[in-house]
């Protein structure tokens, strides 16, 4: 069994966007749910959120930053390869209802699992304000998109090339601080802004989800890989989440439990890229 | 060899034929078969052992019920296909089954031979009838007409493989859906190369699709497709989606980097290879390895562990070692390999460093108190007799429960406390018209072949609910 890829281009620098056939997959995705594939054989299970889906198409988009090995492996194929395995949709899906003015901010590649939201909260009748960010303008995605899916669009980056200078969570509290009734802020990104995020917008009378990145192996509750502590409990990221209470959950564990491999990790980049160096990729 | 006499008919008896095996040096440091196989003058010299018992307990003991002297018997003469066609009869899986089985709690534990010497040793003689077909490549029996009619399997573990062979054999159209990326079951992900060559379970995969099954792997029920759509798509559906949901201790610690479920060990280790530099799966390589727990599946974690390159792998089990629950081949096994048994032993904590990692497993001394509805005597702890053992990994292998995403948006399937399915012993049928489940999903963790056995009886009895329909 193999899944094509049918279209593949880098959208910002080693953020990469990519379109394969998967039949079944799409028609059962949902917004906020994840996919993990296997390039090949000897590949690992890496999982990807599902930044776009097309029913009729029957395709499913992932869009992905280079990070380690696998990603890098994944960057280097194009439209027409294919890749040995693909399951899913994984994972709960979000849980989209009429709430009325919803925040979404999306940081880095965090913007991809943003997009699918937008579009869903909107066509469930919100009031969409998204707030996404970067590094730089370089680096920021999905902007006509995530325009297109919203209600308002601010968008923050690190060096102020772009929009507001600074943290879209500044954004996030004034709009909060505004005093307009907002019911849920959603969000996405590294680890580390999903925590600082959360703490911001902790005292306000606001619901806060976060979806967490937790390392998978399965990805079907199977392993118990995934667990992260959300208000003292051992949950599974994969089957119980990926969205989670942003108040409830213990980032600190998270993010040491996603440094685990680092030494290995950095390893088989470094053979990975020794290879390339020789011409074996 | 050593002769004994044999009691009643004063025959001589000779003692069972040793099975080959790499030595406990070697293969404590390689992923190969421990155990090498019979050769042809084993298996006949083991052969000639049987008595042929005109009424064989043996048979009795065996949960599907091989025709163990008749099987025998033809070995003895040298007719190596008719005795596996005959253990075939009701045994789909012998090679695995003759690797895996209990058979000292079963078919071995019966035989007549075992109450003054020895037991007859069946499981290696199925083994080598397996393993002899298996060379000389093994040919797809006929399949009846199409009957039309279309049977979805959920889960590739023995229970469903057995199940498709046998629908499919029967003429109907069987697809089998299986959520990881290769078939198998735990033969694939759980029971380790050592142990169980993956190269076996691939055949078995292969002569199942020989016989016109469509095997469908990255398909999880529950999430691509509910079971109500799989009932609406297919006439019958047959659950056998095992028992994978690992359980923790819930003691402290039990989050820090290097402690894994059993699951998450074996998956690594087996299904995704990473004992093979060439694979990316990544692993933790601990030194001092602990694994909780006195199954198989403990056994197994604790001899991979070990294969991975640990210095000291220790299995630390609350009860006794008549308790526990593994082969006794494998706790012995193990033992030869190095493995320290700390039994009566039970963990209470697990420390970590700054950084998030293991550095020990506090536990406390357990004594045996009154005999528990299992009739186990259960353990309870000597107060004031904790320790620290020194660990950079720990491996949790207390047991698993069905994992219940195949629940998922669908209705109507009775489930009892501990998450399994309700399920009529001798067809399979569940509280869902046309849906009939076997395997650890009903049973909770059990043998492969019970859950074989589960997957032949359902077979038949989907069988006949279709001719009904
Ligand atoms: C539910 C979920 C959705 C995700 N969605 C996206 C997405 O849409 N786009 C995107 O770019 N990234 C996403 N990720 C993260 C992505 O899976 C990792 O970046 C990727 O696995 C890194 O693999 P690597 O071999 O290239 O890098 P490595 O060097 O192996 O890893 C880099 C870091 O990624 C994390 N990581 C490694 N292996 C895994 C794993 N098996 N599962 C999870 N994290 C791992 C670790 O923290 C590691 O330090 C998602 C993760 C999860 C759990
Ligand atoms: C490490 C280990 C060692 C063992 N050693 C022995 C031994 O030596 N001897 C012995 O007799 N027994 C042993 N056992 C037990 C034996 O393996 C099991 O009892 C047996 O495999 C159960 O078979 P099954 O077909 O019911 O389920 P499984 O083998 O568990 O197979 C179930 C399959 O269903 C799939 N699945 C689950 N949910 C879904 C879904 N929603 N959609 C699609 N697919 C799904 C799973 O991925 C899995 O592949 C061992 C078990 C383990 C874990
Ligand atoms: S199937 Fe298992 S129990 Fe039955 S005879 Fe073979 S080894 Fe013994
Ligand atoms: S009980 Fe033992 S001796 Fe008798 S038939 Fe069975 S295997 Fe042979
Ligand atoms: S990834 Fe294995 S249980 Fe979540
Ligand atoms: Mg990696």
């Amino acid at each position: 069994m193999a899944y094509r890829i049918l279209e593949k281009e880098e959208i910002a620098p080693s953020v990469h966007r990519m379109v394969i056939d998967a039949p079944d997959v799409a028609k059962a995705a949902k917004a906020g749910q994840f996919i993990i594939l296997r390039i090949d054989e000897r590949g690992e299970r890496v999982p990807l959120t599902i930044a776009d889906f097309e029913e009729e198409k029957g395709t499913v988009t992932v869009i992905f930053q280079e990070m380690g090995k696998t990603t890098k492996q994944l960057a280097k194929l194009s439209a027409g390869d294919s890749l040995e395995d693909l399951v899913g949709p994984l994972g709960t899906p979000a849980d989209i209802r009429k709430l009325g003015t919803v925040i979404l901010v999306g940081g880095g590649v965090g913007v991809a699992p943003i997009y699918p939201q937008a579009k869903a909260y909107t066509g469930a009748g919100n009031r969409v304000i998204s707030i996404i960010g970067a590094r730089n303008k370089d680096l920021l995605i999905l902007e006509d998109d995530m325009e297109k899916a919203s209600s308002e669009l601010y968008i923050a980056t690190d060096d102020g090339s772009k929009g507001h200078h600074g943290f879209v969570t500044d954004i996030m509290k004034r709009i909060l601080d505004s005093g307009e009734k907002v019911a849920r802020v959603v969000i996405i990104g590294p680890p580390i802004m999903m925590k600082v995020g959360a703490g911001v917008a902790s005292p306000y009378d606001v619901e806060i989800l976060v979806s967490l990145n937790s390392i998978m192996v399965d990805g079907t509750g199977m392993c118990g890989g995934c667990r992260v502590t959300v208000g003292g409990e051992t949950k599974f990221t994969c089957v119980d989440g990926p969205e989670f209470d942003a108040r409830k959950v213990d980032f600190v564990q998270l993010m040491n439990r996603l440094a685990m491999y680092r030494g290995e990790e950095a390893k088989a980049v470094e053979k990975y890229e020794e290879e390339c160096r020789c011409g074996l990729h | 060899m050593q002769e004994v006499q044999g009691e009643k008919t004063g025959k001589t008896k000779k003692e069972r034929t040793p099975m080959p095996e790499q030595p406990a040096e070697e293969r404590r440091k390689n992923f190969n078969e421990v155990t090498l196989g019979y050769t042809k003058e084993d298996a006949l010299a083991e052969a000639s052992r049987c008595l042929a018992c005109k009424d064989p307990k043996c048979v009795e003991g065996c949960p599907v019920n091989v025709d163990i002297p008749g099987f025998i018997q033809l070995i003895c003469e040298e007719n190596f296909e008719g005795a596996i066609e005959k253990i075939k009869a009701t045994n789909a899986l012998p090679a695995i089954c003759g690797r895996v089985c209990p058979q000292e709690t079963q078919c071995e534990a019966r035989c007549v031979l075992g109450k003054k010497s020895q037991p007859v040793a069946i499981g290696r003689l199925e083994r080598f009838c397996a393993d002899y077909e298996l060379v000389k490549g093994v040919e797809a029996p006929e399949v009846m007409p199409p009957t039309g009619q279309k049977v979805a399997v959920v889960g590739s573990g023995p229970a469903g493989l057995t199940a498709a062979a046998d629908l499919a054999k029967l003429g109907h159209k069987v697809t089998i859906f299986e959520s990881l990326h290769r078939a198998g079951g735990v033969l694939s992900y759980g029971i380790p190369e050592f142990r169980l060559p993956k190269e076996i379970v691939r055949q078995e995969v292969e002569y199942i699709k020989k016989l016109g099954v469509d095997v469908k792997p990255n398909y999880i029920i529950g999430r691509i497709k509910t079971l109500d759509e799989l009932c609406d798509d297919f006439d019958a559906v047959f659950l056998g989606t095992g028992a994978g949901l690992p359980n923790f201790m819930r003691i402290e610690g039990e989050n820090l980097n290097g402690v894994y479920s059993a699951n998450e060990f074996l998956t690594r280790v087996n299904l995704m290879k990473a004992y093979d530099p060439e694979y990316d799966t990544t692993v933790r390589h601990g030194k001092h390895v602990v694994v909780v727990g006195g199954g198989n599946v403990a056994m197994d974690a604790a001899r991979s562990a070990l294969r991975l390159g640990a210095d000291e792998v220790s299995i630390v089990y609350r009860r006794g070692e008549d308790e526990m629950p593994a082969r006794r081949e494998e706790v012995e096994h193990a033992k030869e390999e190095g493995i320290t048994f700390r039994l009566l032993t039970n963990p209470i904590r697990i420390h970590g460093d700054e950084k998030f990692n293991i550095t020990g497993v506090e536990c406390i001394k357990m004594e045996l108190g009154e005999p528990d509805k299992s009739g186990r005597r259960s353990p309870v702890p000597v107060e004031g007799s904790g320790f620290l053992i020194p660990a950079d990994v720990v491996i949790i292998a207390i047991g698993t429960s069905p994992n219940p995403i195949i629940f998922k948006g669908s209705e109507g399937l009775e489930q009892n406390r501990r998450g399994t399915v309700v399920a009529d012993e001798e067809t399979g049928a569940t509280s869902k018209c046309g849906v009939f489940a076997g395997g650890d999903v009903v049973t909770g963790a059990a043998t492969v072949i019970s859950a074989m056995g589960a997957g032949k009886k359902a077979a038949k009895a989907i069988d006949a609910f279709l001719k009904e329909k």
